[in-house]
């Protein structure tokens, strides 16, 4: 039984093409703070067409990880650098034309793909699904996906060495102990023998 | 009615600007970082669709990776980026040449 009002047609477009515009904002916008604001919005706008598609728990992770955490890095990071923006944004029109065509060739030949094969004609129906998709999402991770799971893990242990010791300043003033120096220490470094001759009392 | 076609066309597009991302900011290394987000997101968003239409798991758990390696890769990026900003008050791609690639 269809709908009299379409709304789920109605959220699909409005959504993407809330992230369709917030995307080329990502691109054209002039300064970087706005880019990094734009983006926000591209995936703000496609996780909710992910809960569209019944993905939750990957709308909501992109929302927290992505949004929360990984665009703020790029916000701190954009605000953080003094960039000079006019020497950045003088090849933009020189650009223009290429990036356009190499684009839309690459735009067209995928949509032509798409729906001159037929093949993407399967239609969205709700209802069939069992059971939560976090709880599925779960059990696939620490069943099927435990390996490349704990490989995951491991991956963002190396992000985080790496990151800090990239970044991580030594300051020259600050003091600090060094435990091989301190294990290495021999005896004539701490204790210094002064001769003299014996003094007489009064 | 919403088929599987419309939501591999968001992906398209959302894919092609990503590209034309690249070319129009090839000055600026923090736009190019964010376009590469933005085509991670396009292949994300066809990862989901699949998994939806094919009723799959597969595709959702490779987007759970997908995402996670693309967090360590944005975190890595910009510490780089930190670094080289830090030692040459530049992050022009064209003042950084010393390895005449």
């Amino acid at each position: 039984m269809p709908n009299a009002i379409p709304i789920i047609e109605i959220v699909f477009y409005l959504f993407s093409g809330v992230a369709t515009l917030a995307a080329l904002g990502v691109i054209t916008s002039r300064n970087p703070v706005y880019s990094v604001l734009f983006l926000v919005l591209a995936f703000f706008s496609s996780a909710c067409i992910w809960l569209l598609l019944e993905a939750e728990f990957l709308a909501i992770v992109l929302v927290l990880v992505y949004v929360g955490a990984v665009m703020v890095l790029f916000l701190f990071v954009v605000m953080m650098l003094d960039i000079n923006l006019t020497k950045l944004k003088s090849g933009f029109a020189s650009y223009l034309p290429v990036g356009i065509m190499v684009a839309a060739a690459m735009a067209a030949q995928l949509l032509i793909l798409i729906w001159a094969r037929g093949s993407g004609s399967a239609v969205l129906v709700y209802g069939d699904s069992e059971g939560s998709n976090t709880r599925m999402l779960g059990e696939w991770l620490y069943t099927h996906y435990l390996y490349p799971f704990e490989i995951a893990g491991f991956i963002l242990l190396v992000a985080i060495v790496a990151a800090i010791s990239l970044t991580h300043r030594r300051r020259p003033e600050t003091k600090y102990q060094d435990p091989s120096r301190q294990v290495q220490v021999k005896r004539d470094e701490r204790v210094r023998l002064v001769k003299m001759d014996a003094e007489k009392e009064d | 009615m919403l088929t599987l076609a419309h939501f591999l066309t968001l992906g398209a597009i959302l894919f092609s600007i990503g590209v034309a991302g690249i070319f129009l900011n090839r000055k600026n290394i923090i736009i190019l970082l964010m376009s590469i987000e933005l085509l991670l997101l396009a292949v994300n968003m066809n990862f989901v669709a699949f998994s939806r239409f094919l009723d799959n798991m597969d595709g959702q758990v490779f987007v759970f990776f997908i995402l996670t390696v693309a967090a360590a890769e944005a975190a890595i990026g910009l510490a780089i980026l930190v670094v080289l900003f830090r030692n040459r008050e530049t992050i022009n791609v064209e003042d950084i040449e010393e390895l005449k690639g």
